[in-house]
């Protein structure tokens, strides 16, 4: 094992991963942030604490991390790179792993240009995939990026994003290959509601044998309705709702939309369990953080594994 | 080139409305090829600020002078005849050309009269366009001749990220995204086979990162 995350146990179990999303609260409200992941607990493996999601400011993805690890539960600290150069990032990580987190997500994060600074500079030293090489040195070399020694070095299990429905599509399978290569072990997926694309991709992946070398999450998102739906499909650059999906939305009643986009959950859940290479979930329910155990529950993914 | 446009005719207005003579400078470089500081523009600008401040009961006397190159000190040195008659000094040229006056002369305020943006190229009639930050290290022969540090919203070296949508950046549909260009010309080349090779973390001591830059030419300093 190459960290103590609960994520690698279970992994290595074999056994499917499932994990969530907690968006920190826009002020110092640590009560938020218990109450969110108090609901998830016994439901996830892993809780994904957002960095200014968005580019919107939040409480700090690793303040809220440390107050969801001192509940005894596994949060997985996400970083961005749009607002931390390599240095204010190695020491966070540090710090993180000092508090006991040992699992972390590498992204480059949303330009500065969609949220309410979009006046910051946006620093971007690095980008995703020298992100994930800089936390394996640091964990299998011992090494700062710059090439010293850390003093006891953070072992965390890496993570990383991928978009099988971002453009250009022929080149979704290589850079995921390059994430690869740069050292990241899980991978969490943009939300997927096109589940034919998404198996197009997952083969093009299995046909490289890349399932072999990295645990892949496809990302399952509730649409609460059928207004959501059409949004995502216009509004959201990357994301890929098919039209079927809107129109089943949008064709229940709207008391009943929410129950349908829970539904549709499922169902993705219950088809994707079989295509080769998926190793688990990551279930965000945006703001929605509540309906998360009733999909773990109904899409057969309980009792989660305890070591 | 560098790129630049003018400043709103308001904000200059506050530069100059407190003296009663200027010496107004283009540059006959850059500037004049983006239609920004040439004497083409000297000569509106002026005519412009005259206007505006007759209306306000007052005369401005205006000396245009369009220099050949304002960043180069030889050709700013020409200002020289004519600069104990102005109370200020107004410049159409871009950033360096602006302090390359202040260095010269000392005694007088300098006032920029353009907005300096970036080096680029024209994309055609009226449209230019950023194509590098000077990042000290070029990388183009890696990128089939595209640069991904200034043509990439979030300079991603590795991209494209995931917000790429039909060709276009995830900030804006006006905005290319500069890894569908990249891939692009590497398939044209049939280069496709580089795109794996992991471009590893930037040494920005080459850039801006590293502090005020200069070149040192031994063989032709004096
Ligand atoms: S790689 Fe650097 S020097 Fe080359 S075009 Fe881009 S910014 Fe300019
Ligand atoms: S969409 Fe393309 S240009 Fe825009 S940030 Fe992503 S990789 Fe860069």
């Amino acid at each position: 094992m190459k960290t103590e995350s609960n994520i690698e146990k279970i992994l290595a179990s074999g056994q499917l991963v499932v994990t969530s999303e907690c968006g920190p609260p826009r002020g110092a409200v640590p009560e938020k942030v218990k109450e969110k992941a108090e609901m998830l607990r016994g439901y996830v493996d892993g809780i994904n604490v957002t960095d200014n999601q968005t580019a919107m400011v939040r409480m700090s993805s690793l303040a809220a991390c440390i107050i969801i690890k001192q509940m005894g539960l596994d949060p997985i600290l996400q970083m961005v790179t749009r607002d931390r150069n390599r240095l204010a990032m190695q020491s966070d990580i540090i710090g993180a792993y000092a508090h006991g987190i040992n699992t972390m997500l590498c992204l480059s994060g949303d330009h500065p240009h969609f949220g309410d600074h979009p006046m910051a500079a946006n620093v971007y030293d690095l980008d995703s995939i020298q992100f994930i090489q800089m936390v394996k040195k640091m964990r299998d070399e011992g090494k700062f990026q710059g090439g010293e020694d850390i003093d006891t070095p953070p072992k965390m299990f890496i993570g990383a994003a991928a978009n099988p429905f971002a453009d250009p599509f022929e080149l979704r399978v290589a850079r995921l290959a390059k994430k690869i290569k740069a050292g990241v072990d899980f991978i969490q997926t943009q939300c997927v509601y096109n589940l034919d694309k998404f198996e197009t991709w997952m083969k093009g992946v299995c046909d490289r044998g890349l399932h072999e070398k990295v645990a892949i999450l496809p990302g399952i998102t509730p649409m609460k309705t059928a207004g959501m739906a059409r949004y995502m499909k216009n509004k959201v650059p990357g994301m890929d709702v098919p039209d079927e999906l809107v129109k089943r939305m949008a064709g229940v009643p709207k008391e009943k939309q929410a129950e349908e986009g829970i539904k549709i959950s499922i169902e993705a859940i219950e088809r994707l369990k079989e295509v080769e290479g998926v190793r688990g979930f990551h279930i965000m329910a945006i703001e929605w953080e509540q309906k998360v155990p009733e999909i773990v529950e109904k899409a057969g993914l309980l009792p989660r594994p305890q070591f | 080139m560098i790129t630049a446009e003018r400043k709103p005719m308001e904000e200059i207005l506050e530069f100059v409305r407190p003296y009663s003579r200027i010496l107004l400078v283009g540059c006959n470089e850059c500037v004049t090829v983006c239609a920004a500081g040439g004497r083409k523009e000297v000569g509106i600008l002026s005519a412009g600020l005259q206007m505006a401040l007759m209306k306000e009961g007052k005369t401005l006397d205006v000396k245009e002078v369009t220099l050949e190159r304002q960043c180069d000190p030889e050709y700013v040195e020409e200002l020289v005849t004519y600069i104990d008659q102005a109370d200020i000094i107004l410049s159409m040229a871009c950033g360096c050309g602006v302090q390359e006056i202040a260095r010269r002369y000392k005694e007088k305020p300098v006032y920029p009269a353009l907005n300096t943006k970036f080096m680029g190229a024209s994309e055609r009639q009226g449209i230019w366009a950023e194509r590098c930050q000077g990042c000290g290290d070029c990388l183009l022969g890696i990128t089939g001749g595209i640069c991904p540090i200034a043509r990439c919203s979030k300079r991603i070296m590795n991209g494209p990220c995931g917000g790429s949508t039909q060709g276009k950046c995830e900030i804006s549909s006006d905005v290319d995204c500069v890894w569908q260009l990249i891939w692009d010309r590497l398939k044209a080349l049939g280069m496709e086979n580089r795109y794996e090779d992991i471009m590893a973390a930037k040494d920005w001591r080459s850039s801006r990162d590293g502090g005020p830059r200069k070149i040192i030419r031994e063989d032709l300093a004096e």
